[in-house]
């Protein structure tokens, strides 16, 4: 019995993570919630306008985060917000880049974009539009920031997994005085973006973007699940803090 | 949604639910794998290797867009010929390197003469745009949380940084340092990871669900 245990108190957290997430989006899908006010995504908002307003290109960068690994979840949550990104600024007269450093995750940027440019002004799709830029860190970077500089570019988002190498990303955006929000499930990427992104996110507002940019109800009642899970932790260390110290545990 | 687009996402979600359970419940009481263990271990075994030849498709992905570059005579084309010319040529040393020992020297050298200084000099210029963003970082956001984060990193760096003909400095190296290091900075970073967590596990439930399809399937 011990041995499943584990297994069992994980998949009784997923159960009912699940059955709180679907039923709490039923409920809330005519009174949509309201969350906090997080800047960075309402300054999102206002540079898409711009960027369809002005002609200019979305750029969008999901990081180098490996597929089959736990860093895929902040890939996954960047490729969200690039098919919303992308159906937002399909009136727009170019369509927006995207690239990575892991190739399975170029493969689905494309075809993200090529499903958004079913629908968009321009009507056609570029395959070039998702690209892998390089496969370490740097070549990555490297990569990255000539599409930055040269490809008429007015707003960045580069949101996935990034190490350090995030700060000659977002110091390529700022010389081209451009939009740049910037996420990362790295801690040490996270205080990097935090000195040099003009919009950075931090923690767990990076898996946020889909309920903040309307992606659908799923995604709000996901952050409330998120909240509800975390007033959970914080009650379950405080009462272990608390039998620790009075010597019960 | 389309008939591919729904056969798409149940294959998606299937494999999803039988990679999670045999995350969760993959060994035996004797430590051996169960049969939803090797499930999941082959599913995870074609995942890899589908990754490993999506790397050869991406370097043709990277191959046509600078080949586009240079065409087109975009700007940097120059660099897209030199990506060019250096990626065919440490390719073509790659294929004869079991063959030829000279080939591999050269391949070798190529990587730790070219490739590691490239890498290192980006380290080196990423130590510059940090120390400069810091400075920068005042002037965008000019708050409480931006004077505590350069102060926390100034304190931190002084405490740690052997002084000339000082050595440790007295009280900030063996008191504030260790204190800020050990018990404000891991519970801020215990906090986000946390954080980080649960953001984790709803990404991978909205996927489950197929509310989210980072495939072809809307």
């Amino acid at each position: 019995m011990t041995d499943i245990l584990p297994g069992l108190l994980g998949f009784s957290v997923i159960f009912i993570s699940a059955i709180l997430m679907l039923g709490l989006s039923w409920l809330r899908r005519k009174s949509p919630p309201v969350f906090r006010d997080i800047p960075a995504y309402t300054r999102l908002r206002r540079a898409i306008g711009r960027v369809v307003e002005d002609g200019t290109r979305l750029h969008v960068s999901l990081g180098r985060g490996v597929l089959t690994t736990s860093q895929s979840a902040s890939a996954l949550a960047g490729l969200t917000l690039l098919r919303r990104l992308a159906e937002l600024t399909s009136a727009g007269d170019q369509p927006p880049i995207a690239t990575s450093g892991d190739a399975a995750l170029t493969f689905l940027s494309q075809d993200v974009l090529q499903t958004a440019s079913q629908t968009s002004a321009q009507g056609t799709y570029d395959p070039t539009a998702g690209r892998l830029t390089g496969l370490t860190p740097f070549s990555y970077a490297a990569g990255v920031m000539p599409a930055i500089r040269d490809e008429n570019i007015s707003a960045n988002v580069l949101m996935g997994n990034f190490g350090v190498e995030a700060a000659l990303l977002t110091d390529a955006a700022e010389r081209e005085n451009t939009f740049t929000l910037a996420a990362s499930d790295n801690l040490t990427a996270q205080a990097v973006i935090y000195a040099s992104a003009q919009e950075p996110l931090i923690g767990e507002e990076l898996y946020a973007a889909g309920a903040y940019m309307d992606a659908g109800p799923l995604h709000a009642s996901s952050l409330i699940v998120q909240d509800i899970l975390r007033w959970l932790i914080i009650i379950v260390i405080l009462v272990g803090s608390l039998l620790k110290l009075t010597g019960f545990l | 949604m389309k008939i591919k687009g729904v056969f798409s996402t149940a294959i998606a979600i299937a494999v999803g639910l039988l990679v999670l359970v045999g995350y969760l419940f993959g060994y035996k009481a004797d430590g051996s794998l169960s049969l939803l263990g090797k499930l999941q271990s082959s599913l995870l075994y074609i995942a890899v290797a589908l990754a490993g030849f999506a790397v050869l498709v991406g370097i043709g992905n990277l191959l046509l867009v600078h080949m586009n570059k240079i065409r087109h005579k975009q700007k940097g084309a120059a660099y897209s010929f030199i990506l060019i010319v250096a990626l065919v040529t440490t390719l073509l040393l790659g294929l004869l390197a079991p063959y030829q020992p000279k080939a591999a020297s050269i391949f070798n050298d190529s990587f730790n003469v070219v490739q590691l200084p490239v890498e290192a000099s980006l380290m080196a210029l990423l130590a510059i745009t940090l120390t400069y963003a810091s400075i920068r970082l005042l002037r965008r956001h000019l708050n409480l949380l931006s004077v505590i984060f350069l102060i926390t990193a100034l304190l931190i760096l002084l405490g740690t940084a052997p002084w000339p003909f000082l050595g440790d400095v007295p009280f900030l190296s063996n008191i504030i340092r260790p204190f800020v290091a050990q018990i404000p900075a891991t519970a801020g970073a215990r906090g986000i990871l946390l954080g980080v967590a649960l953001g984790t596990l709803t990404t991978g439930l909205r996927i489950l669900f197929g509310a989210d399809r980072p495939y072809r399937g809307k």
